[in-house]
């Protein structure tokens, strides 16, 4: 039981620090989703009521392009100086090394929104008007779904030619429904409805998605 | 097993002028809208045949994953491949369809969406097949086939919030349809069905050939790395 927590942790304070010390990843999501807010503002300029109808869609796009940048960034480290292979070939369970990166990305992207929410707020006028503290459910599990897929098709990708394209390719259809469930339950709490379905539905993806994940990435990571 | 090919192609010939008499001339004209009603009998089989297409697809991926057979792999690419084309043939019907009817190409509607979600899916599929090359391919795309069928259930419950604008289904939707109508949607149906198994077939030929053709080369090039061509 200790072993593979071990590993876990041992993978994702290792990411932590390295990212940490470089701050790539961070540096270009932030900028990357700045640019976004920028532009969209510039091309819609919303009004106070328009931007609470457009809002949820606008920062959950801002968010996904966003997450691309560090999921494709997750695993071309770990390409150079062969330690992916050393992974392969050593008896650490690679569940243990799925969990890790998917938490690394989990808490990258948090942080990120973390500090883009409020620029949302300023440059768009957002008030909340149903309760706001859902928006916190909605904005884990949907952080949760975007990263557990994109983690794993980012190992998927880098077996493939051209893999920094592949990976919105494989990612964006099989999220959609993930998407549509954010957007919608953002929405709808800024509106002031209530966000039952879509949450549920959005667990309910998280727990599936998650467990055949974690199911297939051991396959996937040794496929010759 | 060489001549069940040509005569499976004959017999399927047959069929398919024989599906196009029946929806063409003996099914009834639609009361309310008329001829355009027709394209029905192509619109509705294509649909079925790509949702069996592509669920083939699904359980050949679980038995790659599980069992490592080529066979299975092979059958898993071809009916992605057969599957999209024919749910292709399904979004161009349908706006053909929708703009005399409701007056618009194209709505947002819940099997309409979920439709071309599941369109993109199986064209993700494919992608992936064509940018993966050598052995991780089949296990690779195994797995992201059974990530896509396990993503339909929540494309439709998702989608489902929506307003539905699409007609009820004709099976078991509680609507009434003129036997002769059923009979040359089931016919066209049979025979689209065998249209679609002999293009797999005869890709499925195909596939084997080319990844004889593959090893040989492999094999010879092993054998002789200076090249004799």
């Amino acid at each position: 039981m200790s072993a593979p927590t071990g590993i876990t942790r041992a993978t994702l304070l290792k990411d932590l620090r390295l990212e940490w010390r470089s701050k790539d990843a961070i540096n270009s999501m932030l900028f990357f989703s700045l640019l976004v807010v920028v532009v969209f503002s510039f091309s819609f300029d919303p009004s106070a009521e328009e931007s609470r109808a457009i809002a949820g869609g606008l920062v959950w796009v801002a968010f996904l392009f966003a997450a691309v940048v560090a999921l494709n960034q997750t695993w071309a480290r770990e390409i150079r100086n062969q330690v992916l292979d050393a992974y392969r070939v050593s008896p650490a369970p690679a569940n243990a090394l799925c969990v890790a990166k998917t938490l690394g990305n989990f808490i990258l992207v948090s942080i990120l929104e973390t500090l883009m929410t409020p620029l949302f707020i300023v440059f768009y006028r957002l008030r909340s008007i149903g309760p706001a503290w859902q928006l916190l459910v909605v904005v884990a599990l949907g952080t949760w779904a975007l990263v557990v897929n994109g983690t794993f098709f980012a190992a998927m990708s880098l077996r493939t030619r051209s893999r920094e394209i592949m990976l919105p390719l494989l990612l964006f259809p099989i999220s959609i429904p993930a998407i549509l469930a954010m957007v919608q339950a953002t929405t709808a709490i800024l509106g002031g409805e209530g966000a039952r379905f879509w949450i549920v539905l959005l667990g309910t993806y998280d727990l599936v998605f998650t467990t055949v994940c974690l199911l297939l990435f051991e396959t996937v990571l040794n496929a010759e | 097993m060489k001549r069940a090919f040509p005569i499976f192609g004959i017999l399927t010939a047959v069929l398919l002028a024989y599906a196009l008499y029946q929806a063409l001339v003996v099914a009834p004209t639609e009361q309310t809208m008329g001829d355009v009603q027709r394209i029905f009998y192509y619109h509705v089989p294509s649909a079925w045949t790509a949702f069996i297409f592509f669920f083939i697809n699904f359980g050949a991926s679980v038995v790659y994953l599980v069992k490592r057979r080529p066979a299975a792999d092979i059958i898993a690419l071809v009916c992605a491949e057969v599957g999209v084309v024919f749910c292709t043939v399904v979004l161009i019907t349908g706006p053909i369809w929708a703009r005399p009817v409701w007056g618009i190409w194209w709505t947002w509607d819940m099997r309409l969406t979920s439709t071309l979600v599941l369109w993109l899916i199986y064209v993700s599929y494919l992608l992936l097949r064509r940018f993966s090359s050598g052995g991780e391919t089949p296990v690779l795309a195994a797995a992201l086939a059974v990530l896509g069928a396990l993503c339909v259930p929540f494309v439709y419950f998702s989608i489902w919030f929506f307003r539905t604008q699409h007609p009820q289904p004709v099976m078991g939707g509680g609507g009434s349809i003129d036997p002769r109508m059923l009979h040359a949607l089931l016919i066209n149906w049979l025979a689209f069905s065998c249209f679609a198994f002999m293009v797999c077939w005869s890709r499925y030929r195909l596939e084997t050939l080319q990844r004889d053709v593959d090893q040989a080369h492999a094999l010879k090039s092993l054998r002789d790395p200076r090249g004799s061509r």
